[in-house]
């Protein structure tokens, strides 16, 4: 799978402050891109410098194979995370002016618009002026600008702010479908359960440096730890537990059951296959539950975050 | 990409145009300006009604047969009743004011111990002529004291009314000063009322499209610069167009206002001139054709040429200092660089420039880009050499080439910072950003 973005060694500087340092990324075609990081860590000044908004000191941006230039401006759907509207202009028309200086033809805009309304219902809105309209109800059509000239890129800076869950999910389902018609995104969050389910690759970004990237799978392989959480059913969970104790390292867990069970979280050496453990559990208990304990991205997250700290 | 700045241009351009405020004053404007004009020449000739009464105590008996009545004063010859008597009648009856002139030895005393006494201080106009009517009697009295005829002193005051020429054999009239100056001053005034209004114009809409937040979404669609020259010029095209119905809409209302109330223009016109030119129908003559003999077609020009240097100059300054800040209140520490070398303009032109227009002051401020716009407005009237006038607008454009690119910088940084209060010294720093 080729790459649509590949940012080079990028590097950005205000004054005595390090906003970028040497930050390299590779977004493949067609993949739904998490950055993530703490606040202040530069995932606003790289996507800018994607945008051609800053230009980074040193590095470069490639687009499809070719360095970045002004015409890319159509390829790309950005919608920031500081975003708002003309708030006296009607609905209709400012949408129209920003399709436009996209480089939409105005016929174009206007048969694309009508298409969007329609789809999120909101036709009767064409008319109003922002200020008119609540803050959720104005990012949909930010959304909507966002995406209307069909670029090839989508940049999302926490997009799921200011939506109720309800619309929440409509957007997190339109992009899953642009995704589905070929576009790129790259999504800038804090909401890792958003990560979680919508992104195949992701990158972390902290105190301006990238400490890690990669698809999401290899990534959690990379920080699971051979763990397992296991429920037992026995007739003496004591003497049961002080027994796996000294096998093995463990640690109580918590899950819902409906019995009492032993519940416990089972780390192993990397020596130790899974099935030795489970056939010496059997051997002491009825297994009730036996599943591989994989790290989620918020754990990822915490974890490599303060470890570089 | 040019489209784009079309686009922004006519954006800008129709939001200024529906704006609420913006109508409400186009139409407004002129109303209310002629409005005053008119109240305040009914003010005028409501006070000038009122007539003034003066009580003279003359105990000299020389001077009172000279007081003639006019339209705005009377005087009432109290000599006989003594001075402490007629102090009480003016307290009592609340008149204007007393004059007092005492008995003494000599002439040259006598000027020194007249009196006025009033409630008030008195009008300028109503003591000036008194001291001339009194100046007058005096220097006749001394003239019979040094037994000199008066007769032959009035026949032979010669009077004088030099004939203007140049050197071509055209005649001038002496009022081709006051036309320069009219024209020039109003040429600069304009440009500074223009520059002002259409400059605050552009900050605010900067101002309003970075606490909007949309400035993110725009400028990734179009470069920063595109989008201040874009909102530049079409303010000022709302600008030129609310211009043109303020001088439609006033010059109509001002003929219906004349028509109406019977005013004539007279007692409101600050030019002493008009007075004159009644009398003398050679001079109105002449007048006009001062007028045409003023280099039009040079004074046109250059309007044009400083009038959009300099507000591209002043609106990309205040376009910065739109992108500097969250809100206008925090706009006004940024002002100085702009309202102190306009108001320098402005003087220099008012005083320097009518007092001597090719002196060194006028010369040299009217090639410093930031007061040149107005300072060679007001000169080009009086004919300034071309070399001057092309090295004046060589240094505003390249002034002008600097400050967008300069504002264009702070611009780009600015609109993109939010919540901080930046110093001159920090903007310096955006520079090298």
């Amino acid at each position: 799978m080729s790459n649509l973005l590949e940012v080079e060694e990028a590097s950005k500087r205000f004054g005595n402050f390090i906003a970028l340092n040497n930050v390299s990324i590779k977004v493949p075609k067609g993949s739904i891109f998490g950055l993530l990081g703490p606040n202040g860590a530069g995932k606003t000044t790289l996507i800018r410098i994607i945008n051609q908004i800053t230009l980074p000191d040193t590095g470069n941006v490639f687009l499809d194979g070719e360095p970045l230039q002004s015409h890319h401006i159509k390829d790309i759907g950005y919608l920031p995370e500081e975003r708002g509207l003309y708030k006296s202009m009607k609905v209709g028309e400012q949408a129209l002016y920003l399709a436009q200086l996209k480089g939409l033809s105005k016929k174009e805009a206007k048969e694309r618009l009508k298409y969007w309304f329609d789809k999120f219902d909101i036709s009767h809105w064409w008319n109003k002026k922002i200020q008119e309209l609540s803050k959720g109800m104005a990012q949909k059509v930010q959304f909507i600008v966002t995406v209307l000239h069909r670029p090839k890129l989508l940049i999302f800076d926490e997009p799921f702010s200011g939506f109720d869950p309800i619309n929440a999910n409509v957007i997190k389902d339109e992009i899953l479908q642009l995704r589905d018609e070929g576009a790129t995104v790259i999504f800038s969050t804090h909401r890792m359960e958003s990560v979680e389910e919508l992104c195949d690759h992701m990158a972390l970004i902290h105190k301006s440096n990238k400490i890690l990237e990669g698809k999401v799978t290899d990534i959690k392989k990379e920080y699971k730890s051979n763990t397992f959480e296991v429920g037992l059913l026995s007739d003496n969970n004591m003497e049961l537990e002080k027994v796996l104790r000294d096998t093995f390292q463990i640690e109580p867990a918590h899950f819902k059951a409906i019995d009492e069970q032993l519940k416990l979280k089972i780390s192993l050496d990397t020596k130790t296959q899974p099935n030795e453990l489970l056939g010496f559990l059997s051997d002491k208990a009825q297994v009730v539950r036996f599943n591989e304990v994989i790290p989620s991205v918020n754990e990822i997250f915490i974890k490599t975050i303060t470890e570089n700290e | 990409m040019s489209s784009n700045l079309q686009l922004i241009i006519r954006r800008e351009f129709i939001s200024r145009i529906r704006n609420r405020t913006f109508v409400i004053m186009t139409f407004l404007s002129p109303l209310i300006a002629v409005g005053m004009v008119a109240l305040i020449a009914w003010l005028t000739t409501l006070n000038s009604d009122e007539v003034k009464k003066v009580v003279v105590v003359d105990e000299t008996e020389l001077f009172v047969s000279d007081f003639e009545d006019t339209k705005e004063v009377t005087y009432l010859n109290y000599s006989k009743v003594g001075l402490e008597t007629a102090k009480d009648s003016v307290i009592s009856q609340k008149l204007y004011g007393l004059l007092y002139i005492p008995e003494k030895s000599t002439n040259k005393n006598l000027a020194k111990s007249i009196q006025f006494y009033a409630e008030e201080s008195p009008n300028f106009s109503v003591l000036n002529r008194i001291e001339r009517i009194i100046a007058n009697k005096l220097t006749e009295q001394n003239y019979k004291d040094e037994g000199l005829n008066l007769e032959v002193i009035q026949k032979a005051k010669a009077k004088v009314n030099i004939q203007i020429e140049n050197f071509s054999g055209e005649k001038t009239s002496k009022m081709s000063n006051y036309v320069k100056m009219a024209f020039g001053g109003l040429a600069g005034y304009l440009l500074m009322m223009f520059i002002i209004i259409y400059g605050n114009m552009v900050m605010r809409s900067v101002i309003e499209e970075k606490t909007n937040r949309i400035i993110e979404i725009i400028i990734s669609s179009v470069k920063p610069m595109q989008l201040m020259l874009g909102k530049i010029l079409g303010t000022s095209f709302a600008g030129i167009v609310q211009f043109l119905v303020w001088v439609l809409l006033g010059g109509v209302l001002l003929i219906i206002a004349t028509s109406l109330f019977g005013i004539d223009a007279q007692p409101v016109g600050v030019d002493p001139s008009v007075a004159l030119e009644e009398n003398n129908p050679e001079e109105i003559q002449l007048l006009i054709q001062d007028i045409l003999k003023l280099p039009l077609l040079t004074l046109v020009l250059s309007f044009f040429v400083y009038f959009v240097g300099g507000y591209f100059l002043y609106s990309s300054i205040y376009a910065a200092i739109g992108a500097a800040v969250d809100s206008e209140t925090d706009s006004q520490q940024f002002m100085l660089p702009i309202i102190l070398p306009l108001m320098l303009g402005i003087y220099v032109g008012f005083f320097a420039v009518i007092e001597n227009p090719h002196g060194t002051v006028s010369t040299v401020f009217s090639m410093i880009p930031l007061t040149s716009p107005i300072v060679m407005l007001m000169r080009i009237p009086f004919g300034v050499p071309w070399w001057q006038i092309l090295i004046s607008i060589s240094l505003l454009i390249g002034s002008i080439v600097f400050m967008v690119w300069f504002a264009g910088k702070i611009y780009r940084i600015g609109i993109l910072m939010y919540g901080k209060k930046p110093s001159y010294k920090e903007l310096f720093k955006w520079l090298k950003y």
